[in-house]
């Protein structure tokens, strides 16, 4: 129980470069006891998840962000307050669909590919699928099912990355059962 | 000026903490009874006040008062609810809500992988750290009002 007792909630300085490297251990890890890449995507996903319905508490009690109005405001609070708080990249937000309900988030850089390369045996590998499971995971929290996925990745040769999110339903609360 | 009692519930209503300080007289029903009758009612105030409401509500209901106590009430947008049953000197609890939702329970429970989401809280720390935090306030004080 040796913690220290008062540490801020500020963003506290960490070297990007650890936090790279680990990640790619993670995934080599994980290429190496899974057979195929799909599973492995499936994997970092799941993963992916269970990091963001713990991170959206400690963004929430860190940025003070109430909830969003509507879905374009959501966009606009990942892009210029999540990524930023927890990546250092700010993501710009394009190509909504006409209903609204789908958009992208394009990222210039990302973080998380800085020393990598894909090998040719890994062609249907998405390097950064954790980062779809933490949006999904941190969106179905705040009552918001949305579907996310990487339709551009720098790793398989495109321009720039993108990550495609649809916006599903609104989970609605419902009273526990067994309650009069 | 005093605090009561303190309740945390998760997003599912189940009942994650419950820790009192001058509570002089109790409900007369089980705890587990009080937390489901607590959680129901606050659900039913919760909807009812935001459908009576002429304007789009944004933080929706925060308190209400009896001749003897009040309730404070604050939610965070994952669901995640903290009730403190004050007297009635006591001004508005949404700062100190919120910093026991950012500064104890995120802080304590939501960054330490081994304490399970949406099970009762077990961890000590958290626990003990409330407790202080609480005696702290500048409106804890053991004479009752």
């Amino acid at each position: 129980m040796a913690r220290q007792s008062t540490r801020s909630t500020d963003s506290k300085k960490m070297n990007s470069e650890l936090f790279t490297l680990t990640y790619g251990a993670l995934v080599t890890q994980l290429c190496k006891d899974y057979e195929n890449d799909e599973e492995v995507n499936k994997q970092l996903d799941k993963m992916g998840y269970n990091i963001g319905v713990r991170l959206i508490e400690d963004f929430l009690a860190r940025s003070s962000v109430g909830r969003c109005q509507d879905f374009r405001e959501t966009a606009d609070v990942i892009a210029k307050v999540a990524f930023k708080m927890y990546l250092g990249i700010t993501p710009s937000v394009t190509n909504w669909s006409p209903a609204g309900d789908e958009f992208s988030l394009i990222l210039e850089s990302n973080p998380l590919v800085d020393f990598v390369e894909l090998p040719d045996n890994h062609s249907n590998l998405v390097y950064s699928n954790l980062l779809c499971g933490v949006l999904r995971g941190a969106l179905e929290m705040v009552q918001m099912a949305v579907e996310v996925r990487f339709a551009q990745d720098t790793l398989r040769g495109d321009n720039v990355t993108e990550i495609r999110m649809k916006f599903i339903k609104r989970i609605e609360e419902n009273l526990p059962a067994g309650d009069e | 000026m005093t605090v009561h009692n303190l309740y945390i519930f998760d997003r599912n209503g189940t009942c994650l903490h419950y820790s009192e300080w001058n509570r002089k007289k109790q409900a007369g029903i089980s705890k587990e009874e009080e937390f489901k009758l607590m959680y129901g009612m606050l659900f039913s105030i919760r909807s009812f006040v935001s459908k009576m409401s002429p304007l789009d509500m944004k933080d929706g209901f925060v308190a209400y008062q009896t001749s003897r106590y009040k309730l404070h009430y604050y939610e965070t947008p994952t669901g995640m609810k903290i009730i403190m049953n004050t007297d009635l000197g006591v001004p508005s609890c949404r700062d100190v809500l919120h910093q026991i939702y950012s500064t104890l329970y995120v802080e304590y429970i939501v960054r330490n992988p081994l304490c399970v989401l949406g099970e009762p809280l077990q961890s000590e720390l958290f626990t003990s750290r409330l407790d202080s935090f609480v005696r702290a306030l500048p409106f804890f004080s053991v004479r009752a009002a």
